[in-house]
């Protein structure tokens, strides 16, 4: 499959979130890392030691935003504050791509600072679409938005997540960051096949991938990213690379943060499922 | 239903006080949320709620560990959690959750504890901390910029500085809770630093009120509290003002100690350029 200005980012192969425990090991160590990701609003600030350590890991790596609170599902319009610094932040790393949430977080000018899951009706496609738009639009970047574990489904949905998610990357000519855990948690709390989604996502539009662990409760998943990658989303993931070529992928790992050296082994397990990657480890 | 109104309706039910069950609200659930052969729609709920209120009031509680002190825990997130529900974030970022604490705090005084102005004050520097922690930094005057002083001139303060006039010495406090969480962080119990904590509060409970004034900075990436002469004090705040310094001077009772305040101020790299005013 050709590759396009949403899909061409192979050479990135696999990346690292980075993450405040393991900035001094990083700093000194410099380990082999192909690329860092970023949350976007740890470093939307006016200085202080984020800033200074982010200038410091740009210095020798490259660097992709991920945001956590654009909520381009959200009905009311884009937050220009939030605009205006998340620019500032892409121009200082010079992100190749910036992804986000397919989700909504606040209503009204309050914020829940939570990823909510969207109703899948065709006015939320359009509102999400058209603030995607008018986001990439500002930012100059190309955006990928993800889907989110979930926890509820509501009445008033007209289609399935993932129906919801290509007519959204339709309308909205965006990539799309695709979840592989976040599939796997949802599919177990909603009761459909994981792989009914992944085939159903148009290859064309996948950007990047994240991979993560997360709980297991007595009658639902819980996407906590706190513990390795499960098998079944392994598998799930070599479907993925399997469907779509070979793909940017991260692993998140947010809570109960381990050593560096462990994140970064758990992370190079997806190497195994990219066999066009070079022998030697980026 | 809009989208609009499903995300009013979610909201409201998510930020509704956990303490809040049953009745409306599962009415609510079941208008919203499809239940399935596990969970009923108010569980669905209920996972977002805990999921918001626990991750509000743990921000609150690392952001103003010196607050909860004073107040003790109970008290603590008993204001906390009325707060939110009277003030809800207002930001994308959790960052700027405790912005509007100290405002919020001044109209409720019975949430204060038994001494409101004690709280009051911690707030304020705590805010200041936060402030001063990933504020902007100027390219501080150095000694080329200071040969030649005239009345005239107008100095900036670095943007991470806040100035505190406080009626109790919060900042001893704040130093000694935060020792505590470092020390026993990572080798003792939530019990042991809460058990160390309420210590602190005893010592702390009947402390005498003691003017203070206070310069919140940072040097590097490390935020320092200095205490200030009030003379010191009200010229900070005149220079951040943008009142010129023959002004600043002659309105002082006394020049006692301003070279050597000035030699300090540009050794922390404090003072900068002016920001333009927009027009001028």
């Amino acid at each position: 499959m050709p590759a396009n200005r949403l899909n061409g980012f192979t050479d990135y192969e696999i990346g690292i979130g980075l993450r405040i425990p393991h900035y001094q090991h990083i700093l000194k160590n410099k380990p082999v890392v192909s690329w860092f990701e970023i949350i976007s609003e740890n470093y939307m600030v006016d200085g202080g030691r984020p800033l200074a350590i982010l200038d410091q890991i740009l210095e020798q790596y490259q660097v992709v935003q991920h945001g956590v609170s654009m909520y381009f599902g959200s009905a009311e319009p884009l937050n220009r504050e939030h605009l205006r610094r998340l620019k500032a932040l892409v121009k200082r790393t010079k992100t190749p791509w910036l992804t986000d949430h397919l989700c909504w977080g606040s209503v009204d000018g309050r914020y829940t600072h939570d990823l909510l899951p969207m109703p899948y009706t065709f006015e939320a496609a359009a509102i999400t679409a058209r603030k995607i738009r008018e986001a990439s639009s500002y930012l100059e970047v190309p955006i990928a938005v993800e889907n989110v574990s979930s926890y509820a489904e509501y009445h008033i949905s007209e289609m399935t997540e993932w129906e919801f998610l290509n007519e959204v990357a339709e309308q909205a000519d965006c990539g799309i960051l695709l979840d592989v855990n976040n599939i796997y948690v949802s599919s177990r709390n909603h009761d459909f096949d994981p792989y009914e989604y992944l085939n159903s996502v148009p290859p064309e539009r996948v950007t990047q991938i994240h991979l993560a662990g997360h709980s297991k409760f007595e009658r639902y998943i819980l996407d906590t990213h706190d513990h390795p990658v499960i098998d079944p989303v392994w598998q799930l993931y070599a479907g993925a690379i399997s469907r779509f070529g070979p793909t940017p992928t991260l692993l998140e790992w947010d809570d109960r943060i381990p050593s560096f050296s462990r994140v970064h082994a758990e992370a190079m397990k997806a190497r195994k499922f990219m066999p066009a990657l070079s022998p030697v480890m980026r | 239903m809009t989208l609009v109104e499903l995300q009013r309706r979610m909201a409201a039910a998510i930020m509704t006080p956990l303490a809040i069950s049953g009745g409306p609200l599962r009415l609510e659930a079941e208008a919203l949320i499809k239940r399935n052969s596990r969970l009923t729609s108010l569980k669905r709920l209920q996972i977002y709620r805990e999921s918001y209120w626990y991750r509000a009031l743990d921000s609150l509680r690392d952001d103003f560990p010196g607050l909860r002190a004073v107040l003790g825990l109970k008290a603590f997130d008993r204001l906390a959690e009325t707060y939110l529900a009277e003030m809800p974030s207002e930001s994308y970022t959790m960052r700027n959750l405790g912005s509007r604490l100290e405002l919020w705090l001044k109209n409720r005084p019975e949430f204060g504890g038994e001494n409101h102005a004690l709280a009051l004050d911690m707030v304020r520097l705590e805010w200041a901390h936060i402030e001063a922690f990933d504020a902007a930094t100027e390219k501080p005057l150095g000694p080329e910029d200071l040969i030649e002083l005239h009345e005239g001139m107008v100095f900036g303060l670095q943007p991470c500085i806040s100035l505190l006039e406080l009626q109790y010495p919060v900042d001893d406090l704040r130093i000694k809770v935060q020792a505590a969480g470092e020390d026993e962080h990572g080798a003792a119990s939530n019990a042991v630093i809460r058990r160390k904590e309420r210590g602190i509060v005893r010592t702390y409970s009947k402390v005498t009120p003691a003017e203070t004034f206070l310069a919140v900075h940072r040097i590097g990436f490390i935020v320092y509290y200095r205490r200030l002469a009030p003379h010191e004090y009200r010229i900070l705040v005149a220079l951040r003002e943008g009142r010129a310094i023959g002004e600043v001077v002659a309105s002082m009772e006394s020049s006692d100690n301003l070279e050597l305040w000035f030699a300090s101020w540009a050794r922390m790299g404090w003072l900068c350029k002016a920001r333009q005013v927009k027009g001028s």
